[in-house]
């Protein structure tokens, strides 16, 4: 991993990430819901972010959303691509109208835009918590991966050393687990980090157009409520900022790991710069790529 | 043509997948919202709408599923989409047809400039990889994961406010009537630039990155060093081999990722009060207007439909493959 500069920055700040969410709410110097007389005050040493119209501390508000925000990519994200294998190497595998029908089906969840989908299923939900948002987002979106997983299970099940399996009497069972999906381990590991991207942002609109965890603070629930107090009229510019840069933050963070793994898959799309030249470090043998244009 | 009736049969299906979904979803709202309704218009409804209600969630008891379904069908067929709860006593067709015209002229042309202009500068960059252009690259990362309502408050904060030429809401100067002289036209373009420009910026990066790619990968295949070999002017390899070749999938691309543009940039339409589709969801969000929340994903998922089919013609027209097999 330490010659994937751009893998290496994605996933140690994916680890930042993480842990903020498992402390950030003890972290929190103030309750995030908590009033106080600091009505709309910008960032101070002792409001680092500056406070709401409450008073609410929004370094608290943003720190306690992190685990919101984790939470809810990360259950999506691991339904979406549980889902997608599922559909997506079944629909790879098999030939005829079985394979078909998948396919088809991918397609039309690919087709119907996704965010109002999620937003009149879940404003007609009975109760909206991180965890049904989450299933929600998840249910709907692993078409895109399973129409990728698809294309390369095809690809595979022709290869001549799935045929010898399949000719050594191999179960379909094994040649799925042991002989496609290793080979499938790239393609799943970047749709899942693309979906967990998704999912995200998606959670974060969803709670910045009033659909959320009730009580519970996320990054598009500060916004919601910037934006709903007209922060911007006030010039409250400290109310908004830090929440759309964290996500910001994350979802590049998500993208670096994502350009890694492709990277990883098709050598072509490495940048120049990481390739060319000698890099002198311990334990490589520096390798010179000739020019190819 | 065989390829456009394949495309045409599988736009159906999904209309179908559209309205069943749109059937059953309000199948789990809990309690009885209709009822609720009438309780808060005092008994102004009249019957008939009271009964276009019933067959839209559901509640109709005393029929099947089935009957249900199919009542639900023709309904729909009359272009009845039933009451919208937050503009009573308007039907809910009336108040997308108000909306929509805001929404097909912002998000449509902005996201068909993002696409042709993200296109163009992938290209470039692909081909001039290992120079500077590499270093757009970080950039479009991260404009790429931010959400389009940010960037659009960011916008707001940093371009509007007194004495500026960018108005910070509405589509039009409050005061005017919609119509088709040059002042109301002015008014227009001055107060779509700004959301437009906010979507641009966000929708353009994608394509960078997606047709970067693709240069990348093509321009080390051999006809490309063949037409080089040729002594073929830079340019031509570039556009004429290169690229003819790498917009393929990326044309493929935009029409697979419209379902996911769209539902971004509705919501620059939130931030500045847009008077569109995006900006009627949000009301009806907020205000539970169910009948409202299921027209407008209906009108959306056609309009993105129909967005689809455009982009096949374009892929026939582009790609001999896809004529050769009819």
């Amino acid at each position: 991993m330490r010659h994937n500069r751009k893998a290496f920055i994605g996933l140690v700040a994916l680890g930042v990430f993480a842990v903020l969410a498992v402390v950030g709410p003890w972290l929190a110097p103030f309750e995030p819901s908590m009033r106080s007389n600091a009505l709309l005050q910008p960032p101070s040493s002792e409001h680092w972010f500056g406070t709401t119209h409450l008073g609410q501390d929004i370094f608290s508000q943003v720190l306690a959303g992190t685990r919101s925000v984790v939470f809810v990519g990360a259950v999506a994200g691991i339904v979406a691509t549980v889902l997608s294998v599922l559909v997506g190497v079944t629909a790879g595998y098999l030939s005829g109208s079985a394979g078909e029908g998948l396919s088809a089906l991918s397609n039309v969840f690919l087709v119907i835009p996704a965010l109002p989908l999620i937003v009149i299923i879940t404003s007609s939900l009975p109760e909206t918590s991180n965890l049904t948002i989450a299933l929600v987002i998840g249910l709907t979106s692993w078409a895109w991966n399973a129409r990728v997983l698809r294309a390369q299970t095809l690809s595979l099940r022709r290869r001549d050393y799935v045929e010898a399996a399949r000719a050594n009497g191999e179960s379909t069972w094994r040649i799925v687990l042991f002989e496609i999906l290793p080979n499938l381990y790239a393609v799943i590991a970047s749709g899942f980090v693309g979906t967990v991207l998704f999912a995200v942002i998606s959670e974060i609109t969803l709670a910045f157009i009033g659909v959320s965890d009730a009580g519970g603070w996320n990054w598009g629930t500060v916004l919601y409520w910037a934006q709903s107090q007209q922060a911007l009229a006030q010039g409250a510019w400290w109310w908004f900022v830090p929440a759309g840069l964290a996500i910001a933050l994350l979802g590049t963070a998500l993208s670096l790991v994502n350009f890694g793994i492709d990277e990883y898959v098709n050598p072509r799309l490495r940048t120049r710069s990481s390739l060319r030249g000698v890099h002198m470090r311990v334990g490589f043998t520096p390798v010179l790529i000739k020019e190819s244009s | 043509m065989s390829y456009l009736l394949k495309r045409l049969g599988f736009y159906l299906l999904t209309v179908w997948a559209a309205v069943t979904i749109n059937f059953f979803v309000p199948r789990m709202i809990p309690g009885d919202p209709v009822q609720a309704l009438i309780t808060k218009q005092r008994g102004q409804m009249t019957s008939e709408a009271v009964r276009s209600l019933y067959v839209l969630f559901g509640l109709d008891k005393d029929e099947s599923l089935a009957s249900q379904y199919f009542s639900y069908l023709g309904q729909l067929l009359r272009g009845d989409l039933g009451m919208s709860f937050t503009f009573f006593p308007s039907p809910v067709a009336d108040v997308i047809g108000d909306g929509l015209p805001w929404t097909v002229g912002l998000v449509g042309i902005t996201t068909v400039i993002g696409f042709f202009l993200g296109t163009a500068a992938g290209a470039v960059v692909g081909w001039r990889r290992g120079t500077w252009a590499d270093s757009l690259i970080p950039v479009t990362t991260f404009v790429s994961s931010i959400p389009y309502f940010w960037l659009g408050l960011v916008a707001i904060a940093l371009l509007t406010g007194p004495g500026s030429f960018f108005p910070a809401s509405g589509a039009y100067e409050i005061g005017l009537v919609p119509n088709w002289d040059w002042q109301f036209i002015g008014s227009t373009v001055q107060h779509g630039l700004l959301p437009a420009f906010t979507i641009l910026v966000s929708s353009v990066s994608g394509w960078i990155l997606s047709m970067r790619n693709m240069m990348v990968t093509v321009s080390s295949d051999d006809y490309v060093t063949v037409a080089h070999a040729k002594g073929l002017p830079e340019r031509r390899v570039m556009l004429a081999y290169a690229a003819r070749n790498a917009l393929l999938p990326n044309v493929s691309g935009f029409a697979l990722a419209l379902g996911f543009i769209v539902g971004g940039t509705l919501l620059v339409e939130i931030v500045f009060s847009y008077p569109g589709l995006g900006l009627q969801l949000f009301q009806a969000v907020g205000a539970k207007d169910y009948p409202l929340l299921q027209g407008i994903f209906l009108i959306i998922t056609l309009s993105v439909l129909l967005a689809n089919l455009l982009a096949d013609v374009a892929y026939l027209a582009l790609d001999p493959r896809t004529r050769r097999e009819a």
